[in-house]
């Protein structure tokens, strides 16, 4: 990996079971057990009703583009990209996370907000994150 | 615009006895961030007409923080207050501070702000555990710094309101008309809304002027009673109403992108405690690291309806000569933004209802700050007047 590469993540205890399934194509979000209601990002108890009974769901990957800004100043690693999209999309089960925008030019009329997205996955190093591509374009996997 | 008030339930027992900031801010490479602290908290002593001996509580935010300032200006304090939660920190200290001379737990309590900014001189460079929510979340997706986190929300708002580029860009139109009347501020010269929209794109939607400035400086205040500010020089600023919360330390997980609970919250909380309601504003300051901070800000305080706030201001409300004077400094867009704000809300507020600001505004007896801290991710809010009731 080159020495000012894009960022890797490092996974703790509570979100290794969120980049294991990354690495086998599924996106994993945890569900309450005691209040019923999902919830992104991993963590160790319920942030609804505080409950430490929880399970990881596999959710469908589907998505919405809820927000985002075109970065005109790339962060490091992310020379080639820019200007690129740092989004925020909304699954189909409710919870929101923020993703790229994969598989499309990032321009303002390309992106348009409520448009249909679909999971996909990137290597980055030893870890496998999620992103999101237009609903309906081949998937990188 | 102030009229007949409900008595505070506080009293107004606490005040801003003293107030100052550095002697200049802008590009100071020869100040260390401790030099910044220091000369803010010799000025605002000065101004209170205090010794540094007579302090026995200290505020700050890391880094370096309040041990570090305090031992530097030979101060022992019996309280010490390190709350950090970005730019709003010092409006969460003011509120602190109130509780404890309240509770006896200190008698004259400095706050003190310094940040290179720019120069980055003995400046802390944040760097977030790798193992923490942002650095797994949000790192990996390219985020660098305020400009490409704040930002976010801000489609969806104007796709909710029909907020117009426009609008959004009149936003640093009119506070530069401030900026203007004040010989401090970085930027003074009349900006145009085309001039904005022609500025370079920073983070779309936002371009270059409605960004605020990186600079350098600093400033502290002095908090005591009521009664021992009786004996000192200057007008006493009371502290009518105090509000602090928080929402998220990731703007991805901000609950609704249209407003901030944490500017809800915090601001219903002040103005509740105060006994006050909108009307009886005369001097606003909003936080406004981004154009549509202040947008936000007048949304969620409850001084314009949802959607409404963009053209509030580009009617002209806001500006010289309005009837809700906003960030009559220049605001962080165009007087100084050291990176953590707050602190020159609340200077600004003091100067106002003393009557000594550069842009000073008729009649000021009610003046209220909005700070933030993060990303949205912490707000406080401070109703502050010249009379008790
Ligand atoms: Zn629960």
């Amino acid at each position: 990996m080159p020495a000012r590469g894009k960022p890797t993540p490092v996974p703790t205890p509570e979100t290794r079971p969120y980049f294991d399934a990354a690495a086998r194509g599924e996106l994993k979000i945890q569900r309450c057990l005691d209040c019923g209601r999902p919830f992104f990002y991993p963590r160790p108890c319920c942030p609804f009703c505080a409950s430490a009974a929880l399970e990881w769901i596999t959710a469908s990957g589907r998505a919405t583009l809820y927000s985002y800004t075109i970065n005109h100043r790339p962060a490091p690693g992310f020379e080639q990209d820019a200007p690129y999209a740092i989004a925020v999309v909304q699954l189909e089960e409710g919870p929101r996370m923020m993703a790229n925008i994969v598989g499309i030019d990032n321009t303002p009329d390309n992106l348009v907000l409520d448009m249909d997205l679909q999971v996909t996955f990137e290597q980055r190093g030893d870890v496998t994150i999620p992103q999101f591509t237009p609903a309906g374009t081949e998937a990188a996997r | 615009m102030s009229g007949p008030t409900a008595r505070p339930a506080n009293g107004g027992d606490v005040v801003i006895a003293g107030a100052a900031e550095t002697d200049a801010v802008g590009v100071l490479p020869e100040h260390s961030t401790l030099r910044l602290h220091v000369e803010g908290a010799r000025n605002a002593v000065a101004d209170a007409g205090l010794r540094m001996s007579d302090i026995d509580g200290i505020a700050s935010v890391s880094a370096p923080g309040p041990i570090q300032v305090a031992h530097a200006l030979g101060i022992r304090p019996r309280w010490i207050d390190g709350t950090g939660v970005g730019g709003t920190s010092f409006l969460l200290h003011v509120r602190h501070a109130v509780a404890a001379i309240r509770a006896g737990h200190a008698s004259t309590i400095l706050v003190t702000h310094g940040e290179s900014g720019k120069s980055r001189v003995g400046a802390a460079y944040g760097m977030l555990p790798p193992s923490s929510p942002n650095a797994q979340f949000e790192a990996p997706y390219g985020v660098l710094g305020p400009p490409t986190m704040f930002t976010i929300p801000l489609l969806r708002y104007m796709k909710e309101f029909g907020l117009t580029p426009e609008q959004l860009a009149y936003v640093p139109v009119a506070q530069r008309k401030w900026a203007a009347r004040n010989p401090r501020a970085r930027y003074r010269e009349p900006i145009t809304v085309e001039d904005v929209l022609n500025s370079r794109m920073i983070s779309y939607p936002l371009h270059l002027l409605e960004c605020c400035l990186v600079t350098d400086g600093g400033g502290a205040l002095v908090i005591t009673s009521a009664e021992r500010a009786r004996d000192l020089p200057q007008p006493p600023v009371h502290i009518l109403g105090t509000g602090e919360t928080f929402e998220s330390p990731l703007i991805s997980q901000m609950e609704d992108f249209t407003t901030s609970a944490a500017f809800r919250r915090s601001s219903a909380e002040a103005f509740a405690e105060a006994g006050i309601s909108h009307g009886d504003v005369d001097h606003l300051m909003i936080y406004d690291a981004f154009a549509h901070v202040p947008i936000y800000g007048l949304e969620d305080m409850g001084f314009v309806g949802r959607g409404e706030a963009g053209a509030f201001i580009a009617e002209g409300n806001t500006e010289p000569g309005g009837r809700l004077p906003l960030n009559t400094n220049g605001g962080g867009l165009s007087y100084t933004h050291t990176g953590m704000y707050g602190m020159f809300l609340i200077q600004e507020s003091v100067r106002q209802l003393r009557g000594q600001a550069a842009a000073q505004v008729p009649g000021v007896e009610v003046s209220v700050a909005l700070g933030n801290g993060g990303m949205f991710m912490a707000a406080g809010t401070l109703v502050l007047s010249n009379r008790t009731a």
